[in-house]
């Protein structure tokens, strides 16, 4: 039995740590079930942001990531700051999350091939990508390069990371060139958006995929609503830079569902298997 | 590999800018002034019988941007530029130098006309960045500006890009991939614009000053960063003083340039291409070690002590 505290104002009706509300239909969920059905709401199937950790477990397969690069961390170039020094934002989302940057890059199998993995976590200062992220990335996919496997890679990004200034603008071209690389040695570079991919990051890797993969309105779009109003003057309609709408105009090629994601990357990494003649020729 | 050297009368050493630098807010509004020389003229002065190409063979000509195959003494070369106006009118003409994605598809045909011809080729930054609108966003600008970054990091021809005004975000990195990187003496190169930094971090265009301060987008900072290869001296007082002294600096260091580019076998130059972006950011390795704690509020903290 729970004790009720005599000097809190006001009752919460649905205690936060058992109930989570879709922000969607206004469903309260139950949060045990919410995370046996993968973070998806049961009503509206609204996908609610998955951690990173929680990401790779639902890829990969059972007990095959062994993580790469585990230990770097941000330097501060500008000695910039804002309402909070940049260092001391990065300790404060480094407790939060416990991680150390805004990606987690490794090798694992799904379906038994062998890949190389990046997810990135938005609850890190936004998923923001700065340096770290920008060379976790680039030795992901030189990795991949060297070993000769496919790379997935699942962003999550409000987009370059202010605090490290132009350096963070740099590591867009930094990305896309060692994903180029991949690519020209016909190597398979899957790439999927979730909630949300803005900015820099879909103005750079996450727009090269062979194939792109989205989930379910995931909100997908090279600039924030912030800065289009600020810009324009002028709100973006609703729906707009969804998933569903990307997939409408062309650039995405499949909306997938969360339960089915799984499924669908192990189906294209064991298709786009190079044979292993073309493999011997390759090297 | 290659070393800037200065010849072309480039800036290298951020020590000798030291004693003229301004606030970075107003390197900003310098390098925003309407009256500086902007792609059209400066095309027209520093190239001889510039022809200019239109339109991305899918949707439409961008007026923002600008490009086309021109003679720099005498050696043809591809200039991709992106132009600002010096009125208002032009400017709502020319988008304020915001290109839409059909933009950078049309900068992507030159890039491959310049690879197909082995011309090297120049681009001129000028913008505050790709434009955000819903128009933009529905014709793919992210995509569009990640396939510009794309090709030029593998184009097999010399690349030089210069900032000469304003470089805004991801919408003049899809410009910027160069062998080389210069910029204008008064240029500035940022992430984002300071407005839209504000707007996002202290949630308020108005403290665009702040964001600039912070950011720190001049040129002689991102000199000393390594993050462009020299500075195009401008007249002093600013390239808005004398257009033609300016042109005439901006065709020295391009001259030299081009010259020494030429020179470097081409798997070189890719291999170089490649190693000036990748080094590009600063991390540290501390190696395995406990993340900081999370802070404990004072009470839990004294309780603990108590109990010791």
């Amino acid at each position: 039995m729970r004790l009720r505290m005599p000097f809190r104002r006001g009752k919460t009706e649905f205690p936060s740590h058992l109930w989570t509300q879709c922000p969607n239909c206004g469903e309260m969920l139950f949060n045990k079930q919410l995370v046996r059905n993968l973070s998806v709401c049961t009503k509206c199937e609204h996908h609610f942001k998955l951690g990173a950790r929680e990401r790779i477990a639902l890829i990969v397969d059972s007990d095959s990531f062994t993580e790469r690069d585990a230990t770097l961390v941000s330097g501060d170039p500008l000695g910039f700051t804002d309402s909070k020094a940049y260092p001391a934002r990065i300790i404060e989302s480094q407790t939060k999350t416990g991680e150390r940057d805004a990606v987690i890059t490794g090798d694992a199998s799904l379906g038994g091939v062998p890949i190389t993995l990046a997810v990135m976590n938005f609850a890190f200062m936004g998923g923001s990508m700065g340096g770290v992220v920008g060379e976790k990335i680039t030795r992901a996919a030189e990795h991949a390069l060297s070993a000769r496997r496919p790379l997935i890679i699942v962003s999550a990004s409000g987009g370059a990371r202010m605090q490290e200034g132009t350096i963070a603008l740099m590591q867009l071209a930094k990305t896309v060139a060692a994903l180029t690389r991949l690519g020209d040695a016909g190597l398979l570079f899957l790439s999927v958006l979730t909630d949300p991919t803005t900015g820099g990051v879909l103005a750079s890797f996450a727009s090269l995929g062979d194939i792109i993969l989205a989930e379910p309105g995931a909100l997908i779009g090279f600039s924030g609503a912030r800065v289009t109003s600020e810009t324009i003057g002028e709100k973006l309609p609703m729906g707009f830079q969804r998933a569903e709408f990307l997939l409408e105009r062309g650039f995405v090629d499949q909306v997938v569902p969360r339960a089915q994601l799984r499924d669908r990357l192990a189906f294209f990494v064991a298709a786009c298997r190079l044979p292993v003649a073309e493999l011997r020729w390759g090297l | 590999m290659q070393a800037v050297t200065s010849d072309g009368g480039v800036i290298i050493d951020p020590a000798a800018l030291s004693e003229r630098r301004g606030s970075p807010w107003d390197a900003v509004r310098l390098a925003r002034d309407q009256r500086r020389p902007h792609s059209i003229e400066l095309i027209g002065s520093v190239f001889d019988r510039f022809q200019e190409l239109h339109g991305d063979r899918g949707y439409r000509d961008d007026p923002a941007v600008v490009c086309g195959i021109g003679e720099l003494e005498g050696r043809a070369v591809v200039i991709v530029a992106q132009q600002k106006g010096a009125s208002t009118d032009e400017n709502i003409e020319r988008n304020f130098g915001m290109s839409y994605p059909e933009g950078y598809r049309k900068a992507i045909r030159m890039y491959r006309l310049a690879e197909r011809f082995r011309l090297p080729l120049i681009t001129l930054i000028d913008t505050p960045g790709a434009y955000p609108g819903p128009e933009a966003e529905e014709r793919g600008q992210g995509e569009a500006i990640a396939k510009s970054i794309q090709v030029m990091s593998v184009l097999r021809t010399p690349i030089i890009a210069v900032v000469i005004g304003e470089g805004g975000s991801g919408g003049a990195l899809a410009l910027g991939v160069g062998d080389v990187v210069l910029m204008l003496e008064n240029a500035v190169y940022s992430v984002i614009t300071p407005e839209g930094c504000a707007a996002i971090l202290f949630r308020s265009a108005a403290e665009a000053e702040r964001a600039a301060m912070a950011m720190r987008p001049s040129a002689p900072d991102l000199l000393a960063l390594g993050i462009v290869d020299g500075l195009v001296p401008e007249p002093a007082g600013g390239a808005h003083t004398d257009h033609i002294v300016m042109s005439a600096s901006l065709k020295r260091a391009l001259v030299a340039q081009v010259e020494r580019l030429d020179r470097v076998p081409l798997a070189d130059l890719l291999s170089a291409r490649y190693d000036r972006f990748r080094a590009m950011g600063v991390w540290v390795d501390p190696g395995a070690g406990a993340l900081a704690e999370r802070s404990r509020p004072w009470w839990r903290r004294m309780l603990n002590r108590a109990r010791l």
